[in-house]
């Protein structure tokens, strides 16, 4: 582990994982398709994940590490309930454009 | 034991007034009114049982309930203190009060809120005897508000009638300008002792420490507390207006126990007002001028019962002179036989009125005597009584307030004594008016008339028995009174041996009644005399008739601006204060209106807005964190 990470130098692990969470956001924003920007959100989640586990090894302290697993777990919980409401929103809409999602109005 | 029966005697009434408050309408009147008089008979007992204890051992009996407040070093227990001051009160307020309750069953009973007057009576008479047992002043400030409260309950009980919910407005507020001063008093008193026990007072006093300025003070405060309620100058009007109550009330309320609560306080301080002679001064002025002033005002009265205020006012304003010149006995002592006889002259009147329909114009009356001959005697006794006729109950009492006021100040005595040959002079007015001559009514009240029933005259010849014989509790040759409280004032003793002078003055003092009643004779029986019509008045009778216009005065001085003031405040300054309401509401709309667009329910705008406020906080936390 060690040699991989001294190989490839802790700040490239932090350029990629800007650049996943750049790109989340990115998609997030630019894209009209619920499921697409579903998608986004789970790449900025990684991205996350991604740093927390280098800096855990690069500090040897696995309790980012123990930290990730709990992001795993809830994000999944947190898909399931989306991916719900998706369904829902289908069946009530007909589409999964979040334009037309404007119910809120005020 | 002595705890539990205690507590009985306080809380009977009060059960009364729950009972007929909440079941007073389900059951008949007179079971209402039965169980209304029951209670406070209890109470009346009970206080006998105490009297006669502390009679044989002489020992006060104090509890405390429990811990009230305590802040820092400030203590208040809420106590029971029955002493001989505080059990003579109870004596005659109970009594007085079951005989006035029984009175009430048979005048009140075509009433259809019956049960309502009853719970207000016996409300009255927990508070007033919450005011008298109470072992320090914020217990008797309990008292002192409730009773004013009942007060104005039942003076204006009869509701619909607008000018009778006047006069009990008048009372509430008249008695909270006095109560205002009680209360500052209190703090005063409170701030200075730490304490407002009487007993830690009365240690603390007489330990003597203090600057005298600022008990002098205090003692001014009380006392403007009890003119308030003892009606006194300059807050005295509301009493005759008083009048518009119910006669029990009248009798009941505002002549034999509320009234002297200003007597009772001023008597249980009396160690405090003894340290302030200047205050003491005031107090003895102010007396006397009332005295005088009240009776000159009952001089033309024609309703029946605001003669018998007036009367009051004056007695009462005796009463202060007496507290005055330091004569807290002689004081007490009058307060007693006045609640006897003034009792009876009340409910005598109301006896009168009840013959009549209603009627109190005593233009309108006369000749009552064969018709009503019960209600005749024994309100004839009590006016000898008041007028101070040897051997009458009201002679020995209101002697020794003369006495006293001769050996302090010859002047306040000529003042009482003048106020003396008035009240005989206006008594025998009414006495005269009402039941000598010819009936000057209408023939279908003549047709009517007829005596009470034996309900109402049964309290009347008991209060007329008194009326004869109070004045035993103090004749001058036992003092029973005198050494009975002697363990209150401390050691005050104001014994007169019987010499030459004293039998002079008894000698003007019943020369002066004399005068007075062969006055109203020779007017009111010679001349056949009869008031005549409001408006046929003139002169200095009409200022006198209307009583010296202190009440034009004080609407003209107080109330006209206070109105004024208040109507500036409703035409001027409450749409202005609208207006800016109003506009910050306006305000607030249009900044929502325009919020309102933002929300236009566009995810993808929220979403760019959400992350450029994240990438703000971010850079500007990082720009803080360079920074440092």
């Amino acid at each position: 582990m060690n040699n991989i990470l001294n190989e490839i130098g802790i700040e490239n692990y932090i350029f990629l994982s800007v650049l996943l969470f750049c790109i989340g956001v990115f998609g997030v924003l630019y894209r009209r398709n619920a499921i697409v920007v579903f998608m986004s959100i789970e790449i900025m989640l990684n991205a996350v994940n991604l740093l927390f586990v280098a800096f855990s090894t690069y500090h040897q302290d696995t309790e980012g590490q123990v930290f990730v697993f709990f992001s795993m777990a809830v994000a999944a919980a947190e898909v399931a309930v989306g991916l719900a409401i998706l369904v829902s929103v289908f069946r009530n809409l007909g589409s999964i454009d979040i334009d037309n999602l404007k119910n809120l109005k005020g | 034991m002595e705890k539990n029966l205690a507590l009985v005697l306080l809380l009977s009434p009060f059960v009364g007034f729950l009972f007929n408050i909440f079941f007073g309408k389900k059951v008949s009147r007179t079971i209402s009114g039965t169980i209304g008089t029951l209670t406070v008979v209890v109470s009346f007992l009970l206080s006998i049982c105490f009297f006669a204890q502390l009679n044989q051992n002489g020992k006060p009996f104090e509890i405390s309930l429990f811990d009230w407040i305590q802040v820092s070093n400030f203590k208040l227990d809420f106590g029971i203190l029955l002493d001989q001051l505080s059990l003579l009160w109870l004596l005659f307020v109970t009594g007085i009060g079951s005989l006035i309750h029984l009175y009430s069953i048979s005048y009140m009973h075509d009433d259809e809120n019956m049960h309502k007057f009853f719970a207000y009576l016996n409300l009255f008479v927990f508070f007033m005897i919450t005011l008298v047992v109470g072992s320090n002043l914020l217990v008797m400030f309990i008292g002192w508000e409730g009773v004013g409260l009942c007060s104005y309950l039942l003076i204006g009980f009869w509701y619909k009638n607008q000018s009778y919910n006047d006069a009990a407005k008048k009372a509430f507020i008249m008695n909270r300008i006095g109560d205002l001063g009680f209360l500052i008093g209190m703090f005063i008193i409170g701030s200075l002792f730490s304490s407002l026990n009487y007993t830690e007072i009365k240690q603390a006093i007489t330990a003597g420490n203090e600057n005298s300025a600022i008990l002098g003070l205090a003692a001014l405060c009380l006392f403007i507390g009890a003119c308030g309620k003892s009606a006194q100058l300059p807050l005295y009007t509301w009493l005759p207006d008083a009048m518009a109550g119910p006669t029990p009330v009248s009798a009941l309320i505002h002549a034999a126990t509320m009234v002297t609560a200003g007597i009772f306080m001023v008597t249980r301080m009396n160690f405090l007002f003894d340290l302030t002679p200047d205050v003491q001064n005031i107090i003895a002025i102010v007396g006397a001028a009332t005295a005088l002033v009240a009776a000159s005002i009952g001089l033309l009265q024609n309703d029946i019962k605001k003669v018998l205020a007036y009367s009051t006012v004056s007695q009462l304003g005796l009463m202060f002179l007496a507290l005055g010149l330091g004569a807290y006995t002689v004081a007490v002592f009058h307060v007693i036989t006045h609640a006897f006889f003034k009792a009876c002259l009340f409910l005598g009147s109301g006896s009168v009125i009840h013959g009549l329909h209603g009627e109190q114009d005593m233009r309108k009356m006369g000749g009552l005597r064969k018709a009503m001959p019960i209600t005749f005697w024994t309100m004839m006794i009590s006016t000898l009584a008041i007028a101070g006729i040897f051997p009458f109950a009201g002679f020995w009492s209101k002697d020794e307030i003369l006495m006293v006021a001769f050996e302090h100040n010859k002047v306040l005595w000529i003042v009482a004594s003048i106020a003396s040959i008035m009240t005989a002079f206006y008594m025998f007015r009414l006495m005269y008016l009402t039941f000598f001559k010819d009936f000057r009514g209408t023939e279908e009240q003549k047709h009517h008339l007829h005596e009470s029933p034996s309900l109402m005259t049964i309290p009347l010849i008991i209060l007329a028995i008194l009326a004869i014989i109070g004045g035993a509790i103090n004749l001058p040759g036992s003092m029973w009174l005198n050494h009975f409280l002697e363990p209150i004032l401390s050691g005050k003793h104001e014994a007169h041996h019987l010499g030459m002078q004293e039998y002079m003055l008894m000698g003007i003092a019943l020369a002066g009644a004399l005068i007075g009643i062969i006055w109203a004779n020779a007017k009111y029986i010679k001349q056949a005399f009869v008031p005549k019509e409001d408006s046929e008045i003139v002169g200095f009778n009409k200022t006198i008739y209307n009583k010296y216009y202190v009440d034009e005065f004080y609407t003209f001085l107080i109330v006209k601006p206070i109105n004024g003031l208040a109507n500036f405040f409703r035409t001027t300054l409450e749409p202005a204060l609208g207006k800016v309401v109003f506009s910050l509401g306006t305000a607030a709309n249009g900044l929502g209106t325009q919020g309102k667009k933002l929300h236009n329910g566009n995810i993808r705008l929220y979403l760019f807005a959400f992350v450029i406020g994240v990438c703000a906080i971010i850079t500007y936390l990082f720009i803080t964190h360079i920074a440092q």
